[in-house]
Parts: structure tokens; sequence; C-alpha cells
């Protein structure tokens, strides 16, 4: 089954690859991200108010923790075969720990197309990974010595748009709870795959911009974007498993492990480790990684994750 | 009426260090600044402005000599090597001294 919102990503890269004059305006880019980031964080915020809070705290701990360690899986193979310098090694390191919020809406609407459930406060776990990777690639890059940049970088991490909105959506979502979110329903909830589907067409337009780059840096960064989100996917699905969750929280923890970050990370990397090239790190993660988890790898995260939980007799 | 004349400090650069280079301005000794967001292309690539990833925004500053070449100085140190930036001056004449 083809999912419309992949068919407009589609068109958005057509488009930007045929050098078509379309554009969304800044303005309309910027609404859709923030009704979307909203509507996910209240979306959240609602199960929330029906969980336990406490009984999340080892599955939350377990989720920072992995935000911690994927950016050590793939420095050593920068920094090896890759042959890239220390700051880039750090940086796209960094990028891959990372979370893609758009990855994640794009999960959600495959998952609700076909009815499989999930455990619906996992917007709280896109928070809790978003931070931690960035922290180690700077230490990466600087040491841990080298304070200069952390508070800036924490900062900007912190109160960037996506924390913000995101956390601010938990909050309102889980203080007023389903009822009381009712009458916003109609506008960040009943339009949401249309909104996606929008901001997926701007994001085909951006990622066919950053397809030249992709030439210059060749096939090690082709290979490793491809890579890269299969192999975390997979370490995805077997924590979600161990953690106890659905079989459609494992395809959910798995693409948030495989996504990698292409706004909060570029930004907080350009100031605390400005030696780092932007265009090789979003040419990995816009240029390569993004696509192919919207187009291939979500459905073979599904296939994954329903094969290891049949395997492993767990619903 | 009197005019006097000052320099006109142009920073074309990156938005995502905004925030960063507006304190270090401040710290140089502007007494204020103007930002606007831009679009172009340069040394390092076209840059459309159309999404938050590759901004880029112009900063002018009218200050007088001395600050206008500590300010230069101090860029061409900090942010050359790493950041997206140009920078030129031009001669500009303004009417009250005690702003600029």
């Amino acid at each position: 089954m083809l999912d419309p919102v992949v068919l407009f990503f589609l068109l958005g890269v057509t488009a930007g690859v045929l050098k078509s004059e379309l554009r969304l305006p800044v303005q309309v880019y910027e609404l859709l991200s923030i009704l979307l980031l909203l509507a996910i964080g209240m979306k959240g915020g609602i199960e929330l108010a029906r969980q336990p809070f406490f009984e999340l705290v080892p599955q939350m701990l377990a989720v920072i923790a992995l935000g911690f360690v994927l950016p050590f899986l793939v420095y050593p193979i920068l920094m090896g075969p890759g042959r890239m310098p220390r700051a880039d090694a750090a940086s796209i390191a960094a990028h891959y720990g990372s979370v893609s919020v758009g990855t994640f809406a794009v999960v959600v609407a495959y998952l609700a197309a076909r009815d499989i459930a999930y455990e619906a406060y996992m917007p709280l776990f896109v928070v809790l990974l978003e931070v931690p990777a960035i922290l180690v690639g700077i230490a990466m890059a600087k040491g841990l010595r080298g304070t200069t940049g952390w508070k800036a970088s924490t900062h900007e991490v912190l109160l960037g748009k996506s924390i913000v909105l995101l956390v601010g959506g938990l909050l309102i979502g889980w203080l007023v709870g389903e009822e009381g979110i009712k009458p916003l329903e109609p506008l960040f909830f009943h339009p949401f795959q249309g909104l996606l589907a929008l901001f997926l067409l701007e994001m085909g337009l951006v990622t066919a911009s950053h397809l030249g780059s992709l030439r210059r840096y060749g096939l090690f960064l082709l290979a490793f974007g491809v890579v890269t989100p299969i192999v975390f996917a997979t370490i995805g699905v077997v924590l979600g498993w161990l953690l106890g969750l659905s079989m459609g929280g494992a395809v959910v923890l798995a693409t948030l492990a495989a996504s990698a970050s292409y706004i909060a990370v570029p930004a907080a990397m350009r100031i605390s480790v400005p030696e780092a090239n932007p265009a090789l790190s979003l040419a990995a993660s816009l240029g390569v990684t993004f696509p192919f988890n919207v187009i291939l790898g979500i459905p073979l995260y599904h296939a994954l994750s329903e094969q290891f939980y049949r395997y492993t007799g767990a619903s | 009426m009197h005019r006097h004349r000052r320099r006109l400090l142009t920073i074309v650069t990156e938005s995502a260090i905004e925030s960063r280079l507006t304190k270090d301005l401040d710290r140089w000794g502007a007494h204020g600044y103007t930002i606007t967001d831009a679009r172009g292309k340069g040394a390092r690539g076209i840059r459309e402005g159309n999404w938050e990833g590759n901004r880029n925004i112009r900063i002018e500053v009218v200050c007088d000599e001395d600050t206008a070449r500590h300010i230069a100085d101090h860029l061409r140190e900090d942010y050359y090597d790493h950041y997206a930036m140009i920078l030129y001056h031009s001669d500009v004449e303004i009417m009250r001294p005690e702003k600029f």
C-alpha cells in the first residue's frame, strides 16, 4: 500500500530535481512545522495523563541511554573507513544519534493508516532522544575539558523550537486530557495527514537541493546513510522488545533510532563545532537517510519488528 | 544641518549564528544594528533561505572608524575560518552623532 504522504515527498523531490519553480513560502513551512510539533506533543501528553508516570521511568532512562550510546557506534566508522576529520565525524555521529521529528510524524501516519497500535506517549521519547547525542557529539569534537560552547549550545537545543513546542504540547495535553483538548481537534488533529503531506512536499524540495552535494562526497556517505539506519533500527526493535513495548511501539522506537536530525543538531553544531562541515552532515542525514527512512525504511522496520515479535512469541 | 561621517559595516552570514554574533557586536562596541533576511550565492554555494537550515542574514552596523576596525578585526579572527561570512565597509553621513 502506497502512502499518499510519501507520494507528496516524492513529488517534492522530483520537482526539486527538475528545477521547478515550486516553493512553499517560508512562513507556511514555519506554520506547518509548528502545527505538527504541537499536535505530536499534545497527542503524547493526552496519553501520558492516562499513564502512571513512574512506571515509565525505566523506559525513559533506557531511551536516554540509547541516545548516548548511538553516536559511539558510528564515530569509529566515520573516523576509520570514512577517513573524516574528527570534527566532521563527531558532528555526523551527533546527527545520527539524535532524531528527526519529521520521520516520527511519518511513522505515526504509517501505523495509523494500517490500524497498528503503539504506545501513544512516545512523543516523550522524541524529546528524550533529541539532546543526549548533541552533548556526546560536542564532547567527541572538543573533549570534555573544552567548555566553550557548552552553555550556548545547551541553550540553543533546550530552547530551540522543536523542544519548546514538543514539551509545551506534552504538558498542555497532559494537563487538559482528552476531553479538554477536544475544541482544538479541528485545527491540530483532523488535518494532521494533510499538514504532513504539505510538510513532506517542502522536505522533498529541500532534500533535492542536498542531492547535489551528495555527489561531491561520494559512495561512502551514501552507504553510511543507508546502513546506519538499518543497524540502528534493529537495535531499536530489540530495545523496544526488552522494554515490553507493543510491536507497533517497537516500530516507532526503531524509526526513532534510525532517524537522523536535520534541524536541531545542525544548528547546535554550527555554534559549538563550527569547524565541522555542515554540507557533509546534511548531505547524509537529509540527502540519504531521511528519504530512505520515509520511502523504504519504515516499511522495512515494520517487517523487521513483525518478524522479531513473531519469532520471540511476543504480541 | 551639520552632517557627521561614520562607517557602515555590512555583514552577510548564516542565520544560525545570529544570537552569538549580536552578543559579540554589543561587546565590541556597536551601539545598535539592523538585521534583515537575505538570500544569494557565494563561495559556499547558493543559500536560498527556503528553510531553517540554510537561511542567511544581513547585519548593518553604523559606527565610528575605530569601532568599525575593531569589529572587523574580531570577525576575521573569530568567524572567517568556519562560517559563511562576508563583510564590507562604506562611508555614510548621519545627523545625530550621539546615536552612533
